[in-house]
């Protein structure tokens, strides 16, 4: 099977144009016929599920939450991107599709890029019609900002909750669909397994979080939006909840998992304070605008940072890149936070952190203005820390916060099983090594809108469906096979608990495959994650009983699949000689410390096949070819 | 520092419940008070026991899942703090909380202090939104907003759906919440085509469901963790107001409710 990314030829201004007429298009009268499921319900599935029920679709929507707007969407903060050029600052399409390009260290799509790019736009005048409370100025017309890793103010935002109130405007309309009899909504229900019939995804298998009942899901297409799998790493900045699990059981089902080792540490996080830590909070990048970051000059300088005066203190970013200062992408601006600490620099207890300062913004701006800008991560950094950052300077450290890998997809979003699609950071296909700020809002609502309304009635205008039935022997298979793990690890009754297990797993990752990578220290990595798994299989213990409420059994589920997936994460990471935005292998780098591409041999996306339990996953390239953005070194000097 | 944890254990809703109490050492006075029952539920599952069963997601106040009493009051005694961020620091050494579910008959209890909220999409369903469809969008900056309105309304929006203020309220009135959506997109003029049906419509969905009057006490904004003023509710009276006389016919049907176990 060659890998068909079903790019348009021609001018890539007219692709997706060109694309949507070229499609086939389903009779209004008969898309009540057709069902279609949607597996989660942040930005990518419940704006799908919203748009799809509004064409008339019969949709069932399930998430494992309690309701639909509980999706970790909510948690984003600093905002949305769009090519609207509102400043006049010589903002436009072609710009926002060439500095994505750029900030994925090229490695993404130039097509589906720039798709997003023109798409962007739209998305904002859809957000708006929806009543989504966008910051405005005094006469009235949405304010801009500027973001990590851009020039001009692209970014839209709604104070620091941008997510929550997008996801807001999804979950409204999802709802109106659900009023309107068009969705079906079914929360707290996971799916665990997906039913591929005759080589197509026919339904799925979930579970019910609070009685434990298995049910079967038959639909003409699926379409996964759950979200990326940084939980991998136990501690990120993701929901407790978020998992991998639906991606990982399609990966098994023959979908291809595409670049899982670009994963992306976010530069501006709260630094972990204790053992106990069960999650990693984020600190906007959008502090970054008037936030300084800096540390001590003086290795291990035991000064509070209000005594440390203004010529003792290193401005590293500043320092570095003068033309980009704080506002470098988040790849490099963690790697720096890393190598100060490294060497010594860092600073509070555990000398992993770095300062983020609003001595001067205070000084420029007023705290007035500063309170309006950021005052709710003001008050949720002092909630947390006890420190009040209008005072002394905030402590920042990075952490694990996005996946740019995710199931491979082709420019129609269909994953490399027919009628399985995969939307937002569930999927591989627009950030390539590096995702820039606000960019994963901008891809999740243009997936879910714009995108597949149209080209999954691509799909079953050009298919027939045969009736599935529950009593087919795939689907009896899958059901089959999804109690019997479940059984499994309740069986086990072993000495260790599921977060324990998690959290040695993350360690592992963390240590070897986070910000910086080595071949050796990956090889390693595999054989301690093989060694663990093993031990995971003898030694859990998952309390109560699998037919009610269980959340240790749930996380056991979703922990056995980390396993799997920590260890393709590894091996990908291993087999891409190279290093390329959140990529980091020591080996390859610059001699003055920046990712060092070898476009040569890695130019492409890395589309990994599962191949059975005990046997090494299949490796298929899509060669990426630039055709407008030509790769080049990235500098941010 | 110790601390004693007096938690209500209810294995489902047709089973009797009780407080338990567990005695937590090694607290940190950083870590919050899911992370110490966290701590908690390991320690109970080494022992063969079953965990204390807590909504919990995000972990960072936005995503609305956590949330119980602690010592009577919702979310704890931090003014504008969820219970994910209530960190132990403050309470004290030898300290005893009584951690119970939201109790509100229109929030039936699933198991320990998880309870079901559905009745919050409910109300949402019947008219939380404005009706515009995927493609129908004028271009953003054509109808200006003015900065006074749009900040009214994100006050508004803020809301999380936890369900505190039902919690709270001695009637277990959803109207701040209520209120919370309408203000939201009432005051921007998206929404204003459909303000009074809206008001209307999510009224009558709200006291189709299991949720009392509001008797104007104000516990509920007391408890917020996003601070929604009480004036939201104002809001929904006045609208519900001027709807009741201006489109008495309008009326849509409310969805089914949630049925109390």
């Amino acid at each position: 099977m060659k890998l068909d990314a079903k790019i348009p030829s021609g001018p890539i201004e007219q692709a997706w144009a060109k694309a949507c007429f070229d499609m086939k298009l389903v009779n209004p009268a008969n898309k009540r016929k057709h069902s279609l499921i949607v597996v989660g319900s942040g930005l990518a599935g419940g704006s799908a599920a919203a748009s799809l029920g509004e064409l008339g679709y019969k949709v069932k929507c399930f998430c494992f939450q309690d309701s639909p707007r509980r999706a970790h969407s909510i948690a984003a903060q600093g905002g949305i991107n769009a090519a609207k050029n509102y400043p006049n600052d010589g903002e436009s399409v072609y710009r926002l599709f060439y500095d994505t390009v750029k900030g994925g260290d090229f490695r993404a799509r130039e097509g589906n890029v720039y798709r997003l790019a023109q798409i962007s736009g739209k998305i904002i005048d859809q957000c708006v019609a929806q009543g989504v409370p966008f910051a405005r100025e005094y006469g009235g017309s949405l304010s801009n900002r500027s973001f990590g890793g851009a020039q001009v103010s692209r970014t839209f935002y709604a104070r620091g909750q941008t997510g929550q109130q997008l996801l807001l405007g999804a979950y409204q309309a999802l709802e109106r669909q659900v009023q309107a009899g068009n969705v079906t909504m079914i929360p707290r229900t996971e799916m665990l397994d997906l039913i591929v019939v005759d080589g197509r995804a026919r339904g799925i298998v979930a579970r019910n979080l609070i009685t434990g009942m298995m049910s079967v899901h038959i639909a003409d297409a699926v379409i996964l939006a759950t979200g990326g799998y940084g939980n991998v790493y136990y501690l990120s900045t993701n929901a407790k909840g978020s998992n991998a699990t639906a991606i990982w059981r399609a990966y098994k089902r023959g979908a291809l998992f595409a670049n899982p080792c670009f994963t992306q540490i976010h530069p501006t996080c709260i630094p972990v304070s204790g053992d106990y830590q069960s999650k990693l909070t984020l600190m906007s990048e959008s502090l970054r605008n008037d936030g300084r970051i800096w540390v001590p000059k003086k290795k291990g300088d035991p000064r509070p940072p209000n005594e440390i005066p203004e010529d003792e203190r290193d401005y590293y970013l500043e320092r570095k890149y003068p033309s980009f200062g704080n506002l470098v992408p988040r790849d490099v601006a963690s790697r720096n936070a890393k190598a100060m600490c490294d060497a010594g620099y860092g600073v509070g207890k555990t000398g992993l952190g770095v300062y983020l300062d609003f001595a001067d913004a205070m000084s420029r701006l007023g705290e007035k203005t500063v309170r309006e800008r950021y005052g709710n991560l003001f008050d949720m950094y002092q909630r947390i820390t006890d420190e009040n950052p209008y005072k002394a300077p905030m402590r920042i450290y990075p952490a694990m916060h996005y996946t740019m890998g995710g199931l491979w997809v082709d420019y129609e979003l269909q994953s490399t099983i027919p009628g399985l699609f995969v939307l937002g950071e569930a999927n591989f296909s627009d950030h390539g090594a590096n995702r820039l700020g606000a960019s994963a809002l901008m891809q999740g609502l243009s997936d879910g809108y714009f995108i597949i309304p149209y080209t999954v009635g691509n799909y079953l205008a050009t298919n027939t469906f045969a009736k599935v039935e529950e009593s087919q022997p795939e689907v009896k298979e899958a059901v089959a096979a999804v109690q019997q793990k479940i059984d499994k690890l309740l069986s086990i009754k072993g000495k260790r608990t599921v977060d324990s297990f998690h959290r040695e797993l993350g360690k592992i990752l963390w240590d070897y495959c986070g910000m910086a990578r080595t071949a050796e220290g990956l090889e390693s990595a595999i054989g301690k994650i093989r060694a663990l798994r093993e031990e995971y299989w003898k030694d859990v213990t998952v309390p109560g009983s699998g037919d009610d409420l269980n959340e240790s059994l749930e996380k056991a589920g979703r922990v056995a699949d980390y396993f799997e997936l920590a260890e393709l994460l590894c091996i990908d990471a291993r087999d891409r000689n190279e290093s390329c935005g959140g990529h980091f292998r020591e080996e390859y780098q610059t001699p003055d410390g920046e990712a060092q591409r070898d476009d040569e041999h890695y130019s492409y996306a890395a589309a990994w096949g599962y191949r059975g339990p005990d046997a090494p996953p299949e490796l298929k390239k899509e060669p990426l070819e630039f055709n407008y953005v030509h790769p080049s070194q990235r500098s941010y000097k | 520092m110790k601390l004693t944890l007096k938690i209500w254990r209810q294995k489902n809703p047709n089973e009797k419940g009780a407080f338990v109490r567990y005695p937590v050492d090694d607290v940190d006075p950083e870590m919050s008070i899911l992370e110490c029952l966290d701590v908690l539920n390991e320690s109970l599952i080494l022992r063969g026991e079953v965990p204390v069963a807590f909504e919990h997601d995000c972990r960072e106040g936005i995503c609305g899942s956590c949330g119980f009493m602690i010592n009577g009051i919702a979310h704890g005694p931090e003014r504008a703090t969820t219970t994910c961020q209530l960190t132990m620091r403050h309470f004290k050494d030898g300290d005893e909380l009584t951690l119970e579910p939201w109790r509100a008959k229109a929030f039936p209890l699933v198991k320990d202090l998880v309870v079901n909220r559905q009745a919050f999409d409910h109300i949402i369903q019947a008219g939380g939104y404005v009706s515009v469809s995927t493609g129908q969008a004028p271009e953003g900056n054509n109808i200006p907003v003015g900065k006074e309105v749009a900040d009214q309304s994100m006050d508004a929006a803020a809301c999380i759906g936890c369900g505190a203020c039902v919690a709270a309220c001695p009637n277990a009135s959803a109207a701040l919440f209520t209120g919370a959506k309408i203000t939201h997109l009432g005051v921007l003029p998206q929404g204003e085509p459909e303000r009074e049906r809206r008001a209307l419509s999510m009224v009558a969905q709200m006291n189709e469901e299991a949720f009392g009057n509001c008797t104007s006490i104000g516990e509920c904004t007391g408890v917020c963790p996003k601070e929604i003023p009480l004036e939201v509710i104002a809001n929904m009276n006045r609208d519900y107001v001027c709807g009741s006389f201006n489109r008495r016919e309008d009326l849509p049907a409310p969805v089914a409710p949630v049925v109390p176990a």
